[in-house]
């Protein structure tokens, strides 16, 4: 059984590792971009994040102090038991939160709305979420942490079928006329979209296909994933290099996922995921062993599968 | 100067509160570090300041007049004793109608933020008082700004405001970069940088169709800003 304590114990520990810690695959293309960015005041900013990232490890310090809205994503084996059930990890995540908001620290960002109170620990009504999937035919649990902005960046727009891709295409090209000027959006990001669906859940995709695939995954749709080269290659051609400044591109990855729609509609959404890309992954076993990954493997063939019932390739 | 690559980057170092004569000296794109005195406002001080029009706690012309959009990621050792390991800055542009306020009351002469603010504001207020903008770099560097907060000198406002809004005056040390994005005579790189990438990116909107489905109160050219 997943104890409530290794629950607890690897919340926190992630909520560290993603404040401080840049993911791999993110350090290293942004470090790819600065190269060849030609630009000189693009690549003195590139420069920057880059030591940025170094200076946060070393010295431990959060790498960005704007904490976002930090939130969980569970993955939860089939076979999975947990203490306390969902109750009981929903607790834990809750405290490590309040733990490590202190303790690192991290911005106490999550205020009521409308009152504008601040518990100062990051926890309040539906703060922080939970996201769940499940994976069959195992017994560990996948728990990862989100740190993300949520000011600028992501926009939603009711397409047509007759928009096609053209449309896509405009609205991608919109979003980074509204975003990536002045620097908006902390570029350089990843591009996250969501096709189809509700309204809902093509944001709510967009937001995992940002934040959830690493740098350089591609769909296992091969006609999704020509379409994200072409996405890429048309929104790092638009003379935007970081901060809105002129550059060779500021867009590390576009990342798309689809969802059935309504045979009526296209809707579509856009998240962009800055470079303070704080995110961490651990998978929790049966015997209570943690393995942090760098991957963290949302989009498994069981959660994009099309049929009624699911048949492991 | 039209062309951004013909900046220098010259870097300079000053201390806060800046003279008039360091402000003027300011051109745009000079990377700037900071030492000395600064204190942190962003919408819950300028409520409390300008919408409910309370006395503040601290003589605010006494303090500085660089002030810095933005919240610290903050750690109260023992109370009243805080270490601030990250500070990163919050977008400006909402916090116009505050400025003129800020300049005229409390003799505020340099703003530290996110993404600069509207060209109307910097014509008419920033000119008028001689005032400059310097944009944190790109942005989330919490670490690298961090390293610049010397000590907390006070905080004002905290149970009323909460650790994110509250007002904290800072002692920094080599605090930066910060590039001069409104310099006193008004001048922005944003609106340099937006006038020199409009000419190419307009030309990617060939044959893209209009959404069908509008929504009120957008903007509707391409190269327009949205705030």
């Amino acid at each position: 059984m997943i104890a409530g304590s290794a629950l607890y114990q690897t919340a926190v520990e992630l909520n560290r590792r993603a404040a401080i810690c840049i993911p791999e695959d993110a350090r290293l293309a942004v470090g790819q971009l600065c190269q060849r960015e030609t630009h000189s005041l693009s690549r003195y900013v590139l420069e920057q994040i880059m030591e940025n990232y170094q200076v946060a490890v070393a010295e431990q310090r959060p790498m960005c102090a704007d904490t976002g809205l930090p939130r969980f994503y569970a993955k939860v084996g089939n076979e999975a038991v947990v203490e306390g059930g969902m109750v009981g990890l929903e607790e834990a995540v809750r405290r490590a939160t309040a733990e490590a908001t202190a303790a690192i620290p991290i911005r106490p960002n999550r205020v009521h709305p409308l009152s504008r109170k601040d518990q100062n620990n990051n926890v309040g009504v539906h703060a922080p979420t939970v996201d769940y999937s499940f994976e069959p035919g195992v017994n560990w649990l996948e728990l990862t942490v989100v740190h993300k902005g949520g000011l600028f960046g992501g926009d939603y727009r009711m397409l047509f079928p007759a928009d096609g891709v053209a449309g896509l295409k405009r609205f991608l090209l919109d979003s980074i006329s509204e975003f990536f000027r002045r620097g908006m959006s902390c570029q350089p990001l990843v591009v996250g979209v969501g096709i189809g669906g509700t309204k809902d859940v093509c944001v709510r995709l967009a937001k995992e296909a940002a934040c959830l695939r690493i740098v350089g995954d591609r769909n296992p749709d091969p006609d999704i994933a020509t379409l994200e080269e072409e996405l890429l290659e048309l929104g790092n051609s638009t003379g935007f290099g970081v901060m809105g400044l002129p550059g060779d591109g500021a867009i590390l990855d576009v990342h798309i996922e689809i969802a059935y729609t309504h045979t009526g509609g296209m809707p579509i959404a856009i998240q962009h995921f800055c470079f303070a890309h704080r995110r961490a992954t651990a998978r929790i076993g049966a015997d209570n062993s943690i393995e942090y990954r760098g991957n963290p493997c949302w989009f498994t063939p069981f959660y994009r599968r099309e049929s009624i019932s699911f048949q492991p390739a | 100067m039209n062309n951004l690559e013909d900046l220098k980057l010259r870097e300079v170092r000053l201390r806060a509160p800046l003279t008039e004569d360091d402000i003027r000296s300011l051109e745009i794109g000079d990377v700037v570090f900071l030492d000395g005195v600064l204190f942190t406002g962003r919408e819950g001080l300028y409520s409390q300041l300008f919408d409910l029009n309370l006395q503040p706690p601290v003589d605010i012309r006494s303090l500085s007049n660089v002030t810095f959009h933005c919240s610290p990621a903050v750690n109260e050792l023992r109370p009243g004793e805080y270490h601030i390991p990250a500070v990163s800055a919050t977008a400006s542009f909402r916090f116009d109608k505050y400025i003129p306020l800020l300049f005229e009351r409390y003799d505020v002469r340099v703003i530290i933020g996110k993404g600069g603010m509207q060209k109307e504001i910097y014509q008419s207020t920033f000119r008028k008082y001689g005032a400059v903008y310097l944009t944190t770099v790109g942005y989330g560097l919490g670490a690298l700004y961090g390293r610049g907060i010397r000590s907390v000198k006070d905080v004002h406002w905290k149970e009323e405001l909460g650790l994110a809004q509250a007002m904290w005056v800072l002692e920094v040390e080599n605090l930066g970069p910060f590039l001069v994005e409104c310099n006193a005579q008004g001048r922005s790189l944003f609106e340099m940088a937006n006038a020199e990438i409009n000419q190419r990116f307009e030309k990617l909107y060939a044959g893209l169709p209009q959404p069908k489905l509008k929504r009120l109160g957008e903007v509707t050219s391409p190269t327009c800003e949205v705030l």
